[in-house]
């Protein structure tokens, strides 16, 4: 089920982008107090445009869809979404103006983990602003107004590293990104090694501005690993994919980063993703009913995009956590943060398509994480997509190993791995 | 760990990147004095036009209907073509501001831009504004990427390693651009004209030479190889609006180390770099390779501020002087 993206396509995409941008500045000046304001901070331009639009479409159907059926408690939700266009000076300028200007009554905000400790700590906490970050992460935050709803390293990981070791064997090679993401989640892989009685023999940390990958190629080739787990980030780290397929190189790889972000299974030629298993809580070959099924998440989402190029992970976690947002508000039957906050640390849980008919998925009150239904999705030479595992992983880091509990204790806070376990060191 | 046999193969493509990277900022750069911050969006421009013309992108030119590797190969010439053309337009517009002025001074009576030619500073500052409007133009246009080109060759196995054997046979094209040059340089009057502006502009005017039409063709040249950079890179790299990035750094660098030698700078360069990166990327992985490299070239520069190139000079001098 490859789609082809032609020119036309994304020229039409680009037009639809724009015209949802004018859309969000029409709406800007109509702010009236009886509506529900909501901050939607995702990048439409810029080096993460690719991965963030996707989040701010879902954002958009999730709205509409609400207020087509009557808002939250009978509010129209009312939207603002300036484009930060990847750039994290303009986060900080826009997260206060959306806080202090608009208003808004909960803000979801930023792609990566530097976006969010770029806005996190000056601007998020001093104001108490209830903000949803909703990427796939290192894991570990603890505060009281920030609800890290997209799954952890430690449930993507968790979910594909046992499967593989199961498959394949024990040895492990890692590359990662080098930066702060790319290091914890190469730490994680060294405590789930340990906790699956498997080795890493091997670690690898690439600079985000390195497109050539032989020599890392030929190291992994020397070291002959079972199967290498790959956190590469970004447009540049996509060439190792081309690179390793050209090569020859045909070891499996594991990844909670390729494919369920940008796609890239669509956006190279086969065979250079095959033999490569995702973890992760979503992408848009998820096979349950509530995703793929006629009327389900993907048809919606390209109803109102139809030039959309693909319906990413990021998009479901900013899709439900809306919806969560509005359980929360319906059961509080106020938006005063403070209340809504409340809320949300009762136990909300929501229907999300990543889950299979019945069940739902949990926000942790004493975390503000969730509880996902994580998949390992495989890529075969022809780039098909297919479940070949999945269950519900709690978020066990900051509950469990750290103890953080924001319902007793109003912490601002990000916990990594190298403080509770030796392997991380 | 990497053995001699390993670490031969591996220098290829280090030396490929770096040399292909550079030349056409080198051409620009050593005979114009402009240094151009767009050449990462020049290559860009090139590794664009390949896609789109290798997927039948290029209305009236079905260059996808064309059999086996001519396919790919008509492709890469028609983007080292359109980038050149490109470059031409920017040369004419900006860096000259030749047509800007042709169409001031028939308004407003007298010309409104000067020649970028020789102005270091003024020339980053022009040139980066314009490698953030082809960024985010390209970004509106194209999308945020493009169907990409395939690797052509397979793979070429040795000891218990293998790896694509594009990316070595890229290592000879690098040689062939670098032997083309020099033949370009020394054996045709473009060439003369060429080092006689480098030498000096006001003596090669009073001798004839059109110093401009010199300069607009260097500029049309070095952008075409920038565009020729994108064509060969354009199968190895997922295309995006910015992926000229992270090809500006290795040209930069090489450039400096190199010096204002087009031909022999770069070949010295991109060898030595080539060797330093090899080295430390297969040894202690790519990280220390960057950080090594980097290192070499601020310690080249601090005792060989003139380059590699003028290292040569200087042996050659002296040779002179002995005989």
């Amino acid at each position: 089920m490859t789609k082809r993206v032609d020119r036309r396509k994304f020229l039409a995409g680009g037009a639809s982008i724009a015209t949802a941008g004018l859309a969000g500045c029409a709406l800007m000046g109509s702010g009236s107090s009886d509506t529900i304001k909501l901050g939607i901070l995702e990048d439409q331009s810029g080096n993460f445009a690719l991965v963030g639009s996707p989040k701010h479409k879902a954002s958009l159907l999730a709205i509409e869809e609400i207020n087509n059926n009557g808002g939250i408690n009978g509010q129209q939700i009312e939207y603002f979404d300036p484009d930060p266009q990847s750039n994290n000076q303009r986060y900080l300028e826009l997260t206060r103006r959306m806080i202090n200007q608009r208003n808004v009554d909960a803000l979801w905000a930023g792609y990566s983990s530097a976006t969010r400790e770029t806005i996190r700590e000056p601007a998020i906490d001093p104001n108490d602003q209830l903000y949803f970050y909703t990427t796939q992460y290192e894991g570990g935050v603890c505060d009281k107004n920030v609800f890290a709803v997209g799954p952890t390293a430690r449930q993507q990981l968790g979910i594909v590293l046992p499967y593989l070791v199961e498959e394949y064997g024990s040895d492990i090679y890692t590359i990662a990104a080098d930066y702060n993401f790319g290091q914890l989640s190469a730490d994680w892989v060294k405590v789930l090694a340990d906790e699956n009685d498997a080795n890493v023999i091997g670690e690898e940390f690439i600079p985000l501005s390195n497109s050539e990958f032989s020599s890392t190629i030929s190291r992994i080739q020397d070291a002959d690993p079972d199967f290498v787990m790959s956190m590469l980030v970004g447009s540049n780290h996509t060439s190792f994919y081309k690179q390793k397929a050209s090569a020859g190189l045909d070891i499996p790889i594991g990844t909670s980063t390729a494919m369920a972000q940008g796609y890239e299974h669509l956006r190279l030629d086969p065979p250079a993703m095959s033999n490569i298993y995702a973890g992760v809580n979503y992408m848009e070959e998820v096979p349950t009913n509530r995703n793929t099924k006629e009327g389900g998440f993907v048809d919606r989402y390209y109803e109102k995009f139809p030039d959309a190029p693909y319906l990413n992970e990021e998009a479901e976690n900013n899709y439900f956590s809306i919806y969560m947002y509005k359980r929360a508000v319906e059961q509080a039957g106020t938006t005063d943060q403070e209340e809504v906050k409340a809320a949300l640390e009762s136990g909300i849980t929501y229907p999300a398509p990543e889950a299979p008919d019945g069940e739902e998925i949990k926000l942790v009150p004493e975390t503000h994480h969730v509880n996902h239904h994580m998949w390992v999705m495989r890529a075969d030479e022809e780039h098909n997509v297919q479940a070949v595992d999945d269950r519900v992983i709690d978020e066990t880091f900051l509950k469990d190993t750290v103890g953080c509990d924001l319902t007793s204790k109003d912490e601002e806070k990000q916990y990594t791995p190298q403080d509770y376990y030796e392997e991380a060191g | 760990m990497a053995v001699g046999l390993d670490l031969l193969v591996q220098f290829f493509p280090n030396f490929a990147s770096i040399v292909l990277a550079a030349t056409g900022l080198a051409i620009i750069f050593g005979i114009m004095g402009i240094i151009n911050l767009a050449h990462g969006e020049f290559i860009m421009v090139g590794a664009f036009s390949t896609s789109l013309a290798y997927n039948g992108g290029i209305p009236f030119l079905p260059i996808d209907a064309l059999p086996g590797l001519g396919r790919l190969i008509g492709a890469m010439l028609f983007a080292a073509l359109v980038t050149a053309l490109f470059g031409l337009l920017v040369e004419r517009t900006i860096i000259s501001g030749a047509i800007p002025n042709w169409i001031a001074e028939r308004t407003v009576g007298h010309p409104v831009i000067t020649p970028l030619y020789d102005r270091l500073l003024d020339s980053m500052v022009a040139t980066w504004g314009l490698s953030l409007i082809m960024v985010q133009t390209f970004r509106n246009v194209f999308g945020n990427s493009l169907s990409g080109v395939p690797i052509p060759f397979g793979k070429l196995s040795y000891g218990n390693s293998s790896i694509g054997l594009y990316q070595v046979l890229l290592a000879g094209v690098a040689a062939l651009v670098l032997v083309g040059l020099y033949l370009l340089f020394v054996r045709t009057d473009y060439g003369m004209r060429a080092r006689a502006t480098i030498q000096n502009e006001s003596m090669a005017q009073s001798l004839g030479v059109n110093t401009e039409r010199t300069y607009m063709a260097t500029f049309a040249l070095g952008s075409g190889l920038a565009g020729l950079t994108g064509a060969l890179y354009a199968p190895l790299l997922s295309i995006e609006p910015g992926l000229g990035a992270a090809f500006l750094v290795d040209a930069f660098v090489a450039v400096v180390v190199g010096g204002s030698s087009v031909v022999v700078g770069t070949l010295l360069s991109g060898g030595l770099l080539g060797i330093v990166d090899t080295l430390f990327s297969n040894v202690y992985g790519t990280f220390a390779g960057r950080i090594a490299l980097l290192i070499v070239a601020i310690v080249l520069i601090r005792f060989i501020p003139e380059g590699l190139s003028s290292l040569v000079e200087r042996l050659r001098e002296r040779r002179l002087e002995v005989d």
